[in-house]
């Protein structure tokens, strides 16, 4: 018996997860998939936003403010990929110049420190490649870019570190109550325990409905990428948005913290999980892109991909609710990301309020240092190769990713079971080449390491098999 | 110190290497990430090579095999799976390996030879779903040739450049069926012999000017659909054509690999995406010299040969005699036609004989003729009763001639 159960582990259900990894509670998270962080978490802009675009007073605007403030040194403890470079959202007209004034106003409502409005001339100062017909910026120093998978698997990570238990591959296909406890059943045997967190993201209105009556729908709305090569990652300084919409904030421009660029998203209504990418969204994420920077080389797309945000029908709001020792955490949509360690103290404060003690633990453990190959010295880097040799062996040939980094990885609270899971972990195949080179290093690492044969490994999800068989000449492992 | 580091121990860097040992350089280095000499030939087991330059036709690894043979009769030191990470304007070669650690070597010149990377799915925006099955034909080759896998067993091919080409012939060999091969020009980029020797003797339908417009399937491909395009590249709705298959091959195009080129300051072409060089070969900086793909997309191994052991050969001069006084630099352009050329700086004062020149044409043409213009005076004119863009061409132009040329060349085509 648990006392938490959280029904997934994207970056809200990981951070609830390291909050309450904090207090002696015996805590399990179960997640459907095969990794932490495979739906929403890892399909987004990356973006920490300042906070001025919630309505003050809503529950995004106060966790918005905090959790960004609070993401700032949990990356740093973490050591999550993180940067400071705040965004600017543009005016075409003198009617969107007036929306850079609401917007203003509403983030100093919420909180947001430092925001500035520029003149056309002053932020093609600061960011040269903007579109001459910029009319005026909003500034906002503290809007930020993280790692968004590294993110969720540093704080999934950190829990486990601290006794909380996750099983993946593990899906909820019922939930009832029974004598005082909550009774969840899955695909690999029933869980129980006095409180469930129900941060199931798009099913998040499904998970609700096993355990309580009908009261909100999830209305995915599916959002379309470009990722462009390092060689146009310096097209930005900021992320460059445009006033918002109604279909969300708008198509923005953004440096990623790998020193990428990243371009889009556009808003589709979706059902379920579709996070298919299609002709016209990606001519539109371009189109709008380039009002803002008409020098984005689109030339150097290295990928594409969509992602579902998990809007909820009946709100605008975050829905985070308590009843029975049942919490939801739903229709975390924008700002779910930059808000997330905010939502995962309000989450226990509503089990605190539902009963739940909670005792500090004296032996909390919150540091995360992985080794970064690429990022050392050479003087470092010669080092490092002297003591184990397998950081001498390049595998990403893109990323500079080294074997020693990969096996690092396989041995962490959390081993990657695929191949994108690597890729998540330590970068090995997020380069120009999207794991054309290293690939098949990757799939012969994983099946070495994990006892499994080469057409066993699956590219990402269950299902997502690479290798049908052996050829007529057989494997060459043998 | 080294006299040479050649960085790359596939055929650019095995004939640079030799090259340079014979013009008498004896401190050589070859740096190769793989765990042996020989590059991508070495998973390249179908024959076509050697043809002009061994007069014989040999597979990828007997190709590699005679210089790796070469090589090993000579004093140049191999390290293998060792990775260069950066080279200095200094000439020193940052590298790691697993055996051999994290070195910097000072060298006196360095050959590039990194060949060339393949286009991926991002880079031309293919719409759909994003499951496994979508592989670059070079990535499937290495799991089929080197690894013993088969990714798939029902495929559709998307691009007719020859890895393409090849892997529809060595899928079907292997059991698999490959239902179409889909290009999205008016005419293949490969080479012809690999059109009739790997599809037309397997019936595997080419599909000319044509495109995958979608990608079905939510885990591993179930579908993908191919659809006519126009004069302007772009889908006609209503043509759309329904495959399913488990298994998408791209052969889409390649890509000089020229991080370390650009890491390093060294000027590089947008048409070749390789170094600009000299008629030797030399970039733009001293005693840095790039050949093989790296340096331009080559069709045929020996060509690649040809050109390192040019650039082997000045790489020793350079060594030997010392960096030469800048002298006049005539500038190699291309005209209508044509789409890169290669050198693209001739220094006149530096040639023996004459200096060749390699270009691609942007299209299709029938009786041509190759036509040197400097300014407004053409120089020298070349007749072809055929071009095409899947074949690099090769004009050779006369010390005398480029005396007499002014700053600038400019390679044009006429169809006549």
């Amino acid at each position: 018996m648990q006392d938490v159960i959280i029904i997934g582990c994207g970056i809200v259900g990981a951070a609830a997860a390291f909050e309450l990894a904090k207090y002696q509670v015996r805590v399990t998270v179960l997640e459907k998939e095969n990794d932490v962080a495979n739906g929403t978490t890892k399909a987004n802009s990356a973006i920490l936003h300042a906070g001025y675009d919630p309505l003050p007073g809503s529950l995004m605007a106060r966790l918005n403010v905090r959790g960004v403030a609070l993401a700032k040194k949990l990356c740093q403890k973490l050591d999550v990929p993180y940067r400071a470079c705040g965004s600017l959202v543009l005016a075409f007209s003198p009617e969107e110049c007036a929306t850079l004034e609401t917007l203003k106003a509403r983030g100093e409502a919420n909180g947001v420190p430092g925001l500035e409005i520029l003149s056309g001339e002053e932020v093609r100062r600061r960011e040269p490649n903007l579109s001459e017909k910029v009319l005026a910026a909003l500034y906002a120093p503290t809007a930020a870019i993280c790692s968004p998978w590294e993110y969720c698997l540093a704080l999934a990570e950190t829990a486990v570190r601290n006794g909380a238990e996750l099983h993946l591959e593990t899906e909820v296909t019922g939930i009832e109550k029974a004598g005082g406890l909550w009774l969840v059943h899955t695909n690999r045997g029933d869980f129980s325990a006095r409180y469930l967190i129900n941060a199931a993201g798009v099913c998040a209105d499904a998970v609700h409905d096993m355990a309580a009556p009908h009261e909100f729908s999830i209305r995915p709305s599916r959002g379309e990428y470009y990722l462009l090569d390092k060689a146009e990652g310096r097209r930005v300084g900021c992320t460059v948005f445009q006033c918002p919409n109604q279909d969300g904030k708008g198509v923005l421009v953004s440096p990623t913290v790998h020193g990428n660029l990243i371009v889009g998203p556009n808003a589709c209504p979706v059902v379920g999980e579709d996070t298919s990418t299609t002709a016209e969204g990606l001519a539109f994420v371009r189109e709008k892109a380039l009002k803002s920077v008409p020098s984005v080389a689109f030339g150097q797309s290295i990928r594409n991909f969509a992602g579902v945000r998990a809007h909820a029908a009946e709100t605008s709001d975050f829905i985070l609710q308590e009843k029975d020792g049942f919490v939801d955490a739903a229709g975390i949509c924008s700002p779910g990301l930059s808000a997330a360690p905010a939502i995962a103290e309000y989450l226990v404060e509503l089990l605190k309020n539902a009963g739940l003690t909670l005792e500090e633990k004296p032996d909390f453990f919150c540091q995360r240092r992985r080794v970064r190959f690429k990022e050392l010295s050479p003087a470092q880097r010669a080092e490092l190769v002297q003591e184990n040799p397998a950081y001498g062996r390049v595998i990403c040939r893109c990323e500079t990713v080294t074997e020693g980094e990969i096996l690092d990885a396989l041995h962490g609270p959390i081993p990657p079971r695929s191949v994108d899971a690597v890729k998540r972990r330590v970068n090995a195949g997020m380069g120009r080449c999207q794991g054309g080179f290293c690939g098949p290093r990757v799939v012969e690492i994983l099946a070495r390491e994990l006892g499994l044969w080469p057409e066993q490994i699956q590219q990402d999800k269950n299902g997502t098999w690479l290798l049908c068989g052996e050829t007529k000449g057989g494997s060459a492992y043998v | 110190m080294f006299d040479l580091i050649v960085i790359g121990g596939g055929p650019a860097g095995l004939a640079a290497a030799c090259s340079a040992w014979d013009k008498g350089l004896r401190k050589i280095l070859i740096v190769e990430r793989d765990q042996e000499l020989g590059g991508i030939l070495n998973q390249c087991i179908h024959s076509g090579f050697g043809l002009q330059y061994f007069k014989e036709e040999l597979s990828g690894p007997e190709y590699a095999a005679r210089f790796v043979e070469l090589v090993s009769h000579t004093g140049v030191e191999v390290r293998l799976d060792t990775m260069v990470l950066d080279i200095t304007p200094e000439r020193e070669v940052h590298m790691v390996g697993k055996t051999t650690g994290y070195r910097v070597e000072q060298a006196r010149a360095i050959v590039l030879a990194m060949g060339c990377r393949e286009r991926t799915r991002g880079a031309i925006a293919i719409p759909g779903t994003r499951p496994a099955g979508v592989f670059t034909a070079g990535a499937t080759q290495r799991y089929v040739n080197v690894e013993g896998y088969l990714p798939g067993k029902r495929v559709v091919i998307l691009g007719s450049g020859d890895i393409g080409l090849i892997m529809a012939r060595r899928m079907t060999l292997e059991g698999a069926k490959v239902l179409a091969c889909v290009e999205v020009m008016p005419y293949s980029s490969g080479l012809n012999r690999n059109i009739v020797q790997c599809l037309q003797d397997f019936d595997i339908p080419l599909y000319l000017s044509h495109t995958v417009t979608d990608i079905r399937g939510k885990d591993r491909v179930e579908q993908v659909v191919v659809s006519q395009v126009g004069p302007d590249r772009q889908p006609i709705p209503g043509t759309e054509m329904v495959f399913d298959c488990d298994t998408l091959l791209l052969s889409v195009g390649l890509l000089p690999e020229n991080e370390l080129t650009q890491q390093a300051g060294i000027a590089i072409d947008p048409r070749t995406r390789g170094a600009i060089v000299y008629e030797n070969m030399e970039t733009s900086m001293p005693g840095v010299f790039a050949c093989g793909n790296v340096c331009h997309v080559h069709d045929l191994v020996d060509y690649v040969t040809a050109e390192s052991q040019r650039a082997g050969a000045a790489a020793a001069e350079y060594v030997l005699s010392g960096e030469e006084t800048p002298g006049r630099v005539i500038e190699v352009k291309n005209g209508p036609g044509v789409t890169y050329t290669v050198p693209q700086h001739i220094r006149p004062q530096r040639l023996d004989k004459g200096c060749g020149i390699f270009f691609r044409v942007n299209r299709i043409c029938g009786d041509s003729e190759i036509v040197v213009t400097s300014g407004e005076t053409q120089i020298a004119k070349f007749k072809r009763e055929h071009l095409a863009p899947g074949e690099m061409e090769q004009i050779h132009l006369p010390r005398v001639l480029l005396d007499k040329a002014g700053d600038a060349l400019t390679v044009s085509i006429r169809e006549v």
